[in-house]
């Protein structure tokens, strides 16, 4: 590498800490937009949403694994499952449909 | 005193199944790292610094194609974007007689589980909560990078498969609840599921790497639910009064 690995590592730690760190630092008072306050209510949401599918469906050997965690998980959250059970849930998921159907 | 000390093992608590997520991902982070040369070490380190799935892969395959540090830095940008949109969530729900130090230590551990684990709780956000959670899921996040660069491929196909769903698993249990409760959110939920999906579909936007489809996404979809159906007085001040 004719580049220096540890120089690439700081500049991305650096930029990565300056997005997380600025509005925090920067917006000291409450926000009374109520279009801002709604947008930052529903940014979450939506980007956990827009970052979980088709995604689960990509990480998986054969997409159908992915698909069927997807609804088991769902089920389980809707069920009142909290995070580790929801994950391990999704887990076994696969391991048992890649199992099933052979791929 | 003693509240603080149970946001903090409270905050252990939720970051122990996020660390687990963490680990398998980074496990499987460190497969690209490897081929980018890097060794198990700066994988660690990249790792505690970055704790950024979608940033981190951008990361490494700059290295791999020995990228411009202003390549890395833009790439790292845009991977990681939607972050400030959170820190932005998050400065509405930070008390406003806290110290000025938590917002520089909150802020570094901003990632999409901590923040959603630490939102997801009435009231003022706990800096300790938020502690809590990243001292565990950070340095496992860490060790599965290290690790992953380590042993390279060694695991069989049907383990990483199995692990790679453990992170999105959480994403569904962190949006499910409130989906339940609110008929929006789970209207949200939905079609960001629909339009993420044919985005993938779509000529050019197919070709936008993931973090950029992430953040036009994002910013349509909450925009239109913004207008749609804006927060309503009450739910406002729930978010920003203590319980």
């Amino acid at each position: 590498m004719t580049h220096n690995a540890i120089i690439y590592i700081l500049v991305a730690a650096l930029v990565s800490y300056i997005i997380r760190v600025l509005p925090l630092t920067l917006i000291r008072k409450p926000i009374t937009n109520r279009f801002i306050m709604s947008f930052l209510y529903y940014v979450p949401y939506v980007t956990l949403s827009v970052m979980t599918f088709p995604s689960i469906i990509e990480a998986t050997q054969c997409p159908i694994a992915g698909l069927a965690a997807l609804l088991t998980s769902i089920a389980a959250a809707l069920l009142g499952a909290g995070l580790f059970p929801v994950a391990c849930v999704s887990c076994l998921t696969v391991l048992a449909s890649e199992f099933l159907l052979g791929c | 005193m003693n509240e603080k000390k149970k946001n903090f093992v409270d905050g252990l608590r939720d970051g122990f199944p996020i660390g687990m997520g963490y680990f398998a991902v980074a496990f499987s982070l460190g497969f690209i790292a490897r081929k980018a040369g890097l060794t198990p070490l700066e994988g660690y380190l990249a790792s505690v610094l970055n704790h950024a799935s979608a940033g981190e892969y951008g990361l490494y395959t700059s290295v791999a194609e020995l990228a411009t540090y202003a390549e890395v830095a833009l790439i790292t940008f845009i991977a990681n974007a939607r972050y400030l949109l959170m820190s932005c969530s998050l400065s509405q729900r930070f008390d406003p007689n806290a110290p000025f130090f938590h917002r520089l230590l909150v802020g570094f551990g901003i990632t999409d589980e901590i923040f959603g684990v630490s939102i997801a709780r009435p009231g003022y956000l706990s800096p300790e909560h938020f502690y809590g959670a990243m001292v565990i899921s950070i340095p496992l996040w860490g060790l599965g990078n290290f690790l992953g660069i380590w042993l390279g491929n060694l695991l069989p196909g049907h383990i990483t498969s199995a692990l790679s769903v453990a992170l999105y698993g959480m994403f569904i249990a962190i949006i499910i609840p409130p989906a339940k409760k609110e008929k929006v959110i789970a209207v949200a939920v939905f079609a960001s599921f629909l339009f993420s999906y044919l985005a993938t579909q779509t000529p050019y936007i197919k070709d936008l790497s993931a973090g950029t489809r992430t953040i036009i996404l994002t910013v349509i979809i909450s925009t239109v639910a913004s207008l749609v159906k804006p927060v309503k007085e009450s739910e406002i001040n729930q978010m920003e009064e203590k319980e």
